[in-house]
């Protein structure tokens, strides 16, 4: 009988040290397709998974521009183009009096930018993910770490992956239904 | 600071920790989910909202009575045409901004103790702000109007005035709350996820997992996420300076002896960040006792937040010396009156009772003994909370009841529905602060399971 489809093994850890040793030498060793899992973020676990590139400062650096000059503009024509009227003998641009909005918009926008762009980058809200067929793994937000290599990585074998784990200091191997 | 620090060599006493020893991941997971899971909070609890619930339905009963009747019901006139409501207003928001200080700025330069008191001063932040901005809608006479500060495509074929800092205020008082918002929310959705993996009842757990978006943990996802919050913080930092100088504004652009004043806005963000210290305490203390938070929020926190206010407070009484300093040295008449008026005038009673909770009070604070006393600690903050309410006061209402002309002078006093409008605001406050601590976690769990790691190597 063909054995069920996997999503693929999940090894589980009881120290960030421990999880980070093994995803270097699952990288070490040519799994690519993986993710680890921890209750808290740890330093140069990312890396060690073989991800480097963080887009979230351009997202929000890109929602600061949009906010400073769509704030400038927006005040700019208000005052100069839409309902131009003197106040106090000022011209009609009066910039210096437009700072203190055109700063709070490229905040609020560049805030914006940070909090939904790391959501849509993270793929967030993600309603259903096969980690969760793991019981084990609703202590992933308490105290222990997994690694967890996907079926789909070219090297998985559903019994030389499982063994690896185990060498990798896993306490536990664990089969993730997709 | 300094001198504090090379007294703590000298007599070799040991540094306060940020948390006590023997907490693992898992049993900070636990203590602090088991109080938001728990089937039962604690009978003070019950006890405490309901108070606070009475003065909620007292503050809607004065709202509606304010909008039916109108704004005729405060004791506002000409020429303190401001009132109650400004004062509130500013003191409200002041008291928002050391959330804003312990998340952002202490986020940036890495000071671990900000760890167990974050979450809920940031939750005080977003409380303190929905509660100033209740002030200036109800004192707006006609509250449904309220979109008119914003620039819409209007069939009156009008704008709203850029050059006016009431404006300006609009949009730095949205902003702050915006972003205090969706600091605390990513800062939450974590905390949110161990919620739901730790909730064994059904209703709960799909709460809190709809909450929590289906985060997973993945290190990809914390390495985003970490940098996020640190942008947030990079971004929420300089709205910690920005939000009470606009406030300042308001007044310091206005010609009226006593407001036009360039000390105003450093003046007034110090100010903001001393009344929050002094909320976070006054928040603080009892919660840590009724929840046994001991362990969490420790003596060390406690005392750094009395520093910080004593540092702010000295700040504060720099620039109520130069007030007095600037009216002498200006020669301008008006000026010199004010401030003579200010002491000695019919208001005079309130500003040395300011003097007295602001300035003198918070001095015991030098004091070693005093800033490691918990119930010392608790009454000096309740003291600098009155003190800066007064000082609000004083701004507002002794600078328009005589500004230039005699014959325009009046005197103002609020009446009793500017009070229970006040002792309202003070219920919602409270109330929304109980709910919070009722359903999410007080304290960031993964921040806290973070500082175990890092002790950990450290005492290794």
């Amino acid at each position: 009988m063909e054995p069920t489809p996997l999503y693929g093994l999940m090894g589980e850890f009881d120290s960030p040290e421990a999880l980070l040793a093994a995803t270097r030498r699952a990288f070490a060793e040519g799994f690519r397709k993986m993710d680890a899992y921890s209750p808290f973020p740890v330093d140069g676990l990312a890396e060690a998974l073989g991800s480097y590139r963080v887009t979230v400062p351009l997202i929000v650096l890109i929602g600061g521009i949009i906010g400073c000059l769509g704030g400038f503009f927006l005040q700019y024509w208000a005052a100069v183009i839409d309902y131009p009227i003197i106040v106090g003998g000022r011209p009609l641009n009066s910039w210096p009096s437009f700072i203190p909005v055109t700063f709070e918009l490229t905040i609020l926008i560049a805030a914006l930018f940070a909090f939904f762009g790391v959501l849509a980058l993270n793929g967030l809200p993600m309603p259903y993910h096969p980690v969760f067929n793991v019981d084990r793994f609703e202590l992933a937000s308490r105290s222990r770490f997994f690694l967890c290599i996907e079926s789909t990585d070219p090297k998985f074998d559903r019994n030389n992956t499982r063994r690896f784990l185990e060498t990798a200091g896993a306490h536990g191997v664990y089969e993730v239904e997709p | 600071m300094k001198s504090q620090h090379g007294n703590e060599s000298t007599t070799a006493e040991p540094v306060l920790p940020v948390i006590e020893p023997g907490h693992t991941y898992a049993t900070i997971t636990d203590k602090i989910s088991a109080i938001v899971l728990a089937r039962q909070a604690p009978r003070v609890w019950y006890i405490g909202f309901a108070i606070s619930f009475v003065l909620v339905m007292l503050l809607f009963y004065q709202i509606a009575r304010l909008i039916a009747i109108g704004v005729g019901l405060f004791g506002i006139m000409i020429p303190v045409a401001w009132g109650f409501a400004i004062v509130n207003f500013v003191w409200w928001i002041g008291i928002g901004h050391a959330g804003t200080l312990i998340s952002a700025i202490l986020l940036l330069l890495r000071q671990k103790w900000r760890q167990s008191i974050n979450r809920f001063a940031e939750a005080m932040t977003l409380f303190a702000v929905a509660c100033a901005g209740l002030f200036p809608l109800i004192h707006l006479g006609r509250p449904w109007f309220f979109y008119w500060l914003f620039p819409y495509p209007s069939t009156m074929a009008i704008q709203p005035q850029f050059r006016s800092p009431l404006v300006w205020d609009v949009f730095a008082v949205s902003t702050y709350f915006t972003v205090s918002l969706l600091f605390w929310f990513l800062g939450l959705i974590p905390d949110l996820a161990t919620l739901r993996d730790r909730a064994r009842r059904r209703v709960p757990r799909f709460i809190y997992g709809m909450l929590a978006m289906g985060w997973r943990g993945s290190a990809i996802h914390w390495h985003r996420y970490e940098m996020a919050y640190l942008l947030l913080a990079g971004l929420a930092t300089p709205l910690v300076v920005s939000v009470h100088t606009v406030v300042s504004f308001d007044f310091a652009v206005a010609l009226v002896p006593g407001w036009h004043s360039t000390i105003f806005p450093p003046y007034f963000v110090a100010g903001a960040i001393y009344s929050g210290f002094a909320m976070v305490l006054t928040i603080a203390i009892p919660l840590r006792k009724l929840y046994g938070l001991e362990d969490f929020i420790t003596l060390r926190h406690l005392k750094n937040m009395g520093i910080v206010m004593l540092a702010t407070g000295m700040i504060v009484a720099y620039g109520y010396l130069m007030e007095t300093f600037f009216a002498w040295y200006s020669g301008d008449i008006y000026e010199k009156y004010m401030m003579i008026n200010r002491m000695f005038g019919p208001y005079g009673w309130m500003y040395w009772l300011l003097i007295l909770f602001n300035i003198l009070i918070p001095q015991a604070l030098w004091i070693r003994r005093v800033v490691t006393n918990v119930p010392a600690l608790f009454l000096i903050a309740i003291s600098v909370n009155i003190g800066m309410w007064l000082e609000r006061y004083v701004i507002v209402v002794v600078s328009l009841s005589r500004d230039f002309m005699p014959s325009a002078w009046g005197m103002y006093s609020g009446t009793i529905v500017d009070y229970s409008v006040l002792a309202g605001s003070i219920g919602l406050f409270v109330c929304l602060m109980f709910l919070f601590i009722r359903v999410l976690p007080m304290i960031s769990i993964f921040e806290m399971r973070e500082l175990v790691h890092e002790e950990a190597i450290h005492n290794d």
